[in-house]
């Protein structure tokens, strides 16, 4: 199974894992998953819609990063899985 | 015209997205030294997303890419298709590595219908510091700035804070630059936590001729933003020589202060004057 990771676990950013999988599922750990849970998890969504990317498990462990951080992050850890 | 230049550690979220807050007069994002060789993707994304995607940004962006000799080179330099990066700050300048970046770059922006993309120049080898004057005269240089650490390394010297054993350096790049017009920025002080030592450094960094000075720590900034902006006491001065300048209309020598007064220090105060304008300093 192919598994890229990106990002750490310091402030302001975020732990980003993606692994090869049979469907596309997105699990979000966040610091502020109170008020940005549904933004982090639109901002995965549109992330791998634009790169085409499906059938894999992301798992975010937030500590509170930007939108463009989790993109970035999660960006890396794609490229790195392929 | 800057004062002050603010290395961020590109990987660090942190630092970058309180770039547009700190009282730098530009920050200088870096691929280079502060990024770990096995993060080199990871901030080169980030700084990337942080440039198209934020709303908020620096005044001026510095990006300090890696060496035109390291597999990451192009890729670094492919941020500059984001529109958002004023200055790309070249590390181990050279006239070689220059060739090689001008190339680099005129290809990006005649392919891509790019503004040009100005050059710092980092000097910071013993061979940068020998060819300063070409470095210096290059179309695309806008500034020079000293790199100590690493050219104290080749030469296997220890820095202090004095910088007896980078005067030299410190002089060469200040010729060449003010001789072509540009930018000579100072090394960064490495004491964060000595604001004492910092000051000092300043000090002896502008009597020699410097005009700027690189922070590693946003702490390091209001020091160096006083120090190399104008004092009262050079505003004072320079409106004071400007306005007998007016009084003796037609002399090209007149007394201020029981000093002479000629087309130099005419110059002088004019150029004092312009900085604090600049940075509205009264």
């Amino acid at each position: 199974m192919k598994v890229g990771t990106a990002g750490s676990k310091d402030s302001n950013d975020c732990f980003v894992t993606v692994k090869e999988s049979d469907k596309t599922d997105i699990i979000i750990d966040s610091i502020v998953a109170a008020f940005f849970y549904d933004q982090i998890k639109a901002t995965v969504e549109e992330t791998l819609k634009e790169m085409n990317v499906n059938n894999v498990i992301v798992v975010v462990e937030d500590k509170g990063a930007l939108d463009y951080t989790i993109k970035s992050r999660l960006i890396s850890a794609i490229k790195r899985m392929k | 015209m800057f004062r002050s230049l603010l290395f961020i550690p590109g990987n660090n979220p942190s630092m970058i997205q309180n770039a547009d807050i700190f009282p730098a007069d530009a920050i200088i994002f870096d691929l280079e030294d502060s990024v770990d060789v096995l993060e080199k993707d990871n901030a080169r994304q980030l700084v990337k997303n942080y440039l198209v995607e934020s709303k908020t940004q620096p005044s001026f962006v510095v990006l300090r890419i890696n060496p035109v000799d390291t597999s990451f080179f192009e890729m670094d330099l492919e941020l500059i298709l984001s529109k958002k990066v004023d200055y790309i700050l070249l590390p181990k300048a050279g006239v070689d590595s220059l060739h090689i970046l001008e190339e680099k770059l005129n290809e990006f922006e005649t392919k891509y219908e790019l503004p040009t993309v100005k050059v710092l120049a980092l000097a910071e080898t013993t061979k940068s510091i020998i060819e300063i004057y070409k470095i210096a005269k290059h179309c695309r240089v806008d500034g020079i700035l000293l790199g100590a650490e690493d050219l104290a390394s080749e030469i296997e010297i220890d820095r202090s804070n004095q910088g007896n054993e980078i005067a030299f350096a410190r002089s060469r790049v200040v010729f060449a630059s003010t001789a072509c017009h540009i930018l000579p920025i100072d090394t960064p002080n490495t004491n964060i936590d000595n604001e004492a030592l910092l000051r000092e450094d300043c000090l002896i960094a502008k009597s020699m001729g410097m005009k700027a000075k690189t922070a590693i720590h946003p702490s390091q900034l209001e020091v160096i933003n006083e120090i190399f902006s104008p004092s009262q006491k050079e505003i004072e001065w320079a409106n004071g020589v400007l306005a007998a300048k007016e009084e003796n209309t037609g002399k090209g020598a007149f007394s201020y202060r029981g000093k002479m007064i000629d087309k130099p220090l005419i110059l002088k105060a004019e150029r004092i004057l312009e900085k604090a304008k600049k940075f509205n300093i009264k």
